[in-house]
């Protein structure tokens, strides 16, 4: 079948022609209608967070700030220094030192536990791989954003800064919200 | 007539006073009612509800330095600021705030009743341009140099539209000074009669104060800063406060010839009060447009002026005229 393109084809809606009386009009016109526009913003009110006072809630899955955990009822840490976590961090921000529990040193609940264990925070992008590959749940990610610093070296966070309850609190959205 | 020089000089220093402490009130105003159109809040931080932010603008400004650039001539990069300030204070003694004798003691609440009151506005406001045209000029900057350039033209563009909008005024009141053209105004206040005249001279008033949408002059995202680019510290500051002057002096003038200058409803006394609210009124407008409308690409700046708005203020100029014989 043979379509006839010409037939088919839709013009183009161009706009008013410009210059003449007619466009004086309109500029009048479209002008008052601006007016109009940002004066309706005005009476609206603003929608503005007051930041340092005022903080967002995050989702409850908002990817903060690593937290390392214990067990709440030994008090044992979770991590087992596996260095899965490391392997899995693409930022290659993570460094884990394992370390053989003894009778008398006893820190995790498994053989062994992590000597050492940084984040680089300045590396870290924050993409979670490391709380999903890790097999004990003993990393998360928290909901802390406000991590900026003045050095490089106060970025990367030792285990016990991970292990330690965060000192700010990041409101919170709740479920649904 | 030793008391007649000492009453001219206290009223020069009010008036002087008082249109400076405007300066800071509409500088604010300008940030937090924009803020306001723009759904945002403004600056809240320096003092209650940042009502101290113009004070720390100037202590910024007067803390920095006044770069001179190489390639520049320092003398007239000293001057042209002062250009700037100075007609614009100047155009604020022809203003009137009230009749004379409104608070008795047989004065008038103006700086002078010049009986040329509209040309003398001319005079100062085509002054002022020279502020920005050596400004832009003597920085030895190219884009001081463009908006330099800019400013010229824009200066002819409009200053003659201008003026054949407030002819119509001339015309009726038949008296250029401004005193009596409020006075001419206890019937009927001339934005009625003539209100095709009061868009054209708020129209052109906008391009004369170099103010959004003409704000070509300055131009901040294409030309940098245009004429001010090379200017810092107070030097700037005074290019940027003679801007906020010549808004109240094109709201005054406006308020003046339009809006029937201080009459209002009250007692005479009052009169000074609602010249006030009037010119402020004009303030809010002039922030009002900025953050409504963009600013103009610099050929449409230069056909809307020829093009439409000239031939648009003869032709009221024409039929003000006629009007004015027939009846």
């Amino acid at each position: 079948m043979a379509t006839n393109w010409r037939d088919a084809a839709k013009p183009i809606d161009r706009g008013p022609e410009p210059g003449g009386v007619g466009a004086v009009y309109r500029v009048f016109g479209e002008t008052l209608r601006g007016l109009k526009t940002t004066f309706g913003r005005a009476v609206e009110g603003h929608h503005v967070i007051q930041y340092p006072e005022e903080k967002t809630p995050v989702y409850p899955r908002f990817r903060g700030r690593h937290k390392l955990h214990r067990f709440e009822d030994t008090g044992l840490e979770k991590c087992v220094g596996c260095s899965l976590c490391a392997a899995a961090c693409p930022a290659k921000c993570i460094r884990v030192v394992a370390e053989e529990n003894t009778p008398e040193n006893q820190v995790s609940a498994g053989e062994r536990h992590a000597a050492v264990y940084e984040i680089n925070l300045s590396r870290c992008i924050f993409c979670g791989y490391c709380e999903v590959a890790c097999p004990f749940d003993a990393i998360t990610m928290g909901n802390d954003y406000e991590l900026a610093d003045y050095s490089r070296s106060d970025l990367i966070f030792t285990k016990e800064m991970l292990l330690a309850d965060s000192p700010e609190h990041t409101p919170l959205r709740r479920e649904g919200e | 007539m030793l008391e007649g020089t000492l009453v001219m000089i206290a009223k020069s220093i009010i008036i002087f006073v008082v249109f400076l402490q405007l300066v800071p009130i509409v500088l604010l105003a300008e940030r937090k009612v924009m803020g306001r159109f723009q759904s945002r809040i403004g600056p809240n931080r320096v003092g209650f509800r940042g009502m101290m932010q113009p004070l720390a603008d100037v202590g910024k400004l007067l803390s920095k330095e006044a770069f001179t650039p190489a390639s520049a001539i320092p003398w007239m990069m000293a001057i042209a600021p002062v250009i700037s300030v100075t007609t614009a204070v100047a155009t604020m003694a022809v203003i009137p705030f009230g009749p004379y004798d409104a608070w008795g003691g047989g004065f008038g609440l103006y700086g002078i009743d010049v009986s040329i009151g509209i040309l003398y506005f001319f005079a100062f406001g085509s002054l002022a341009f020279y502020g920005l045209m050596l400004g832009g000029w003597s920085s030895g900057s190219k884009y001081s140099f463009l908006g330099a350039m800019r400013a010229a033209a824009q200066l002819i563009s409009y200053e003659v539209a201008l003026g054949l909008s407030l002819l119509g005024v001339v015309m009726t009141a038949g008296s250029m000074s401004l005193v009596d053209i409020v006075e001419q105004q206890s019937d009927m206040w001339y934005v009625v009669p003539q209100f095709v005249g009061f868009c054209i001279f708020m129209v052109a008033g906008f391009a004369e104060s170099a103010r959004a949408p003409f704000d070509l002059p300055e131009g901040d995202a294409e030309i940098v800063g245009g004429y001010n680019t090379e200017f810092g510290g107070m030097r700037f500051g005074s290019f940027f406060m003679a801007e906020y002057m010549e808004v109240l002096v094109i709201s005054g003038i406006a308020a003046t010839c339009f809006l029937g200058g201080w009459r209002g409803p009250g007692p005479e006394a009052l009169a000074p009060l609602w010249m006030l609210i009037k010119i402020l009124a004009g303030a809010f407008f002039f922030i009002w447009i900025r953050s409504s409308l963009p600013r103009l690409r610099y050929d449409q700046l230069m056909s809307f002026g020829w093009k439409i708005l000239l031939p648009l203020a003869t032709l009221n100029v024409l039929v003000t005229a006629i009007v004015l014989v027939v009846t």
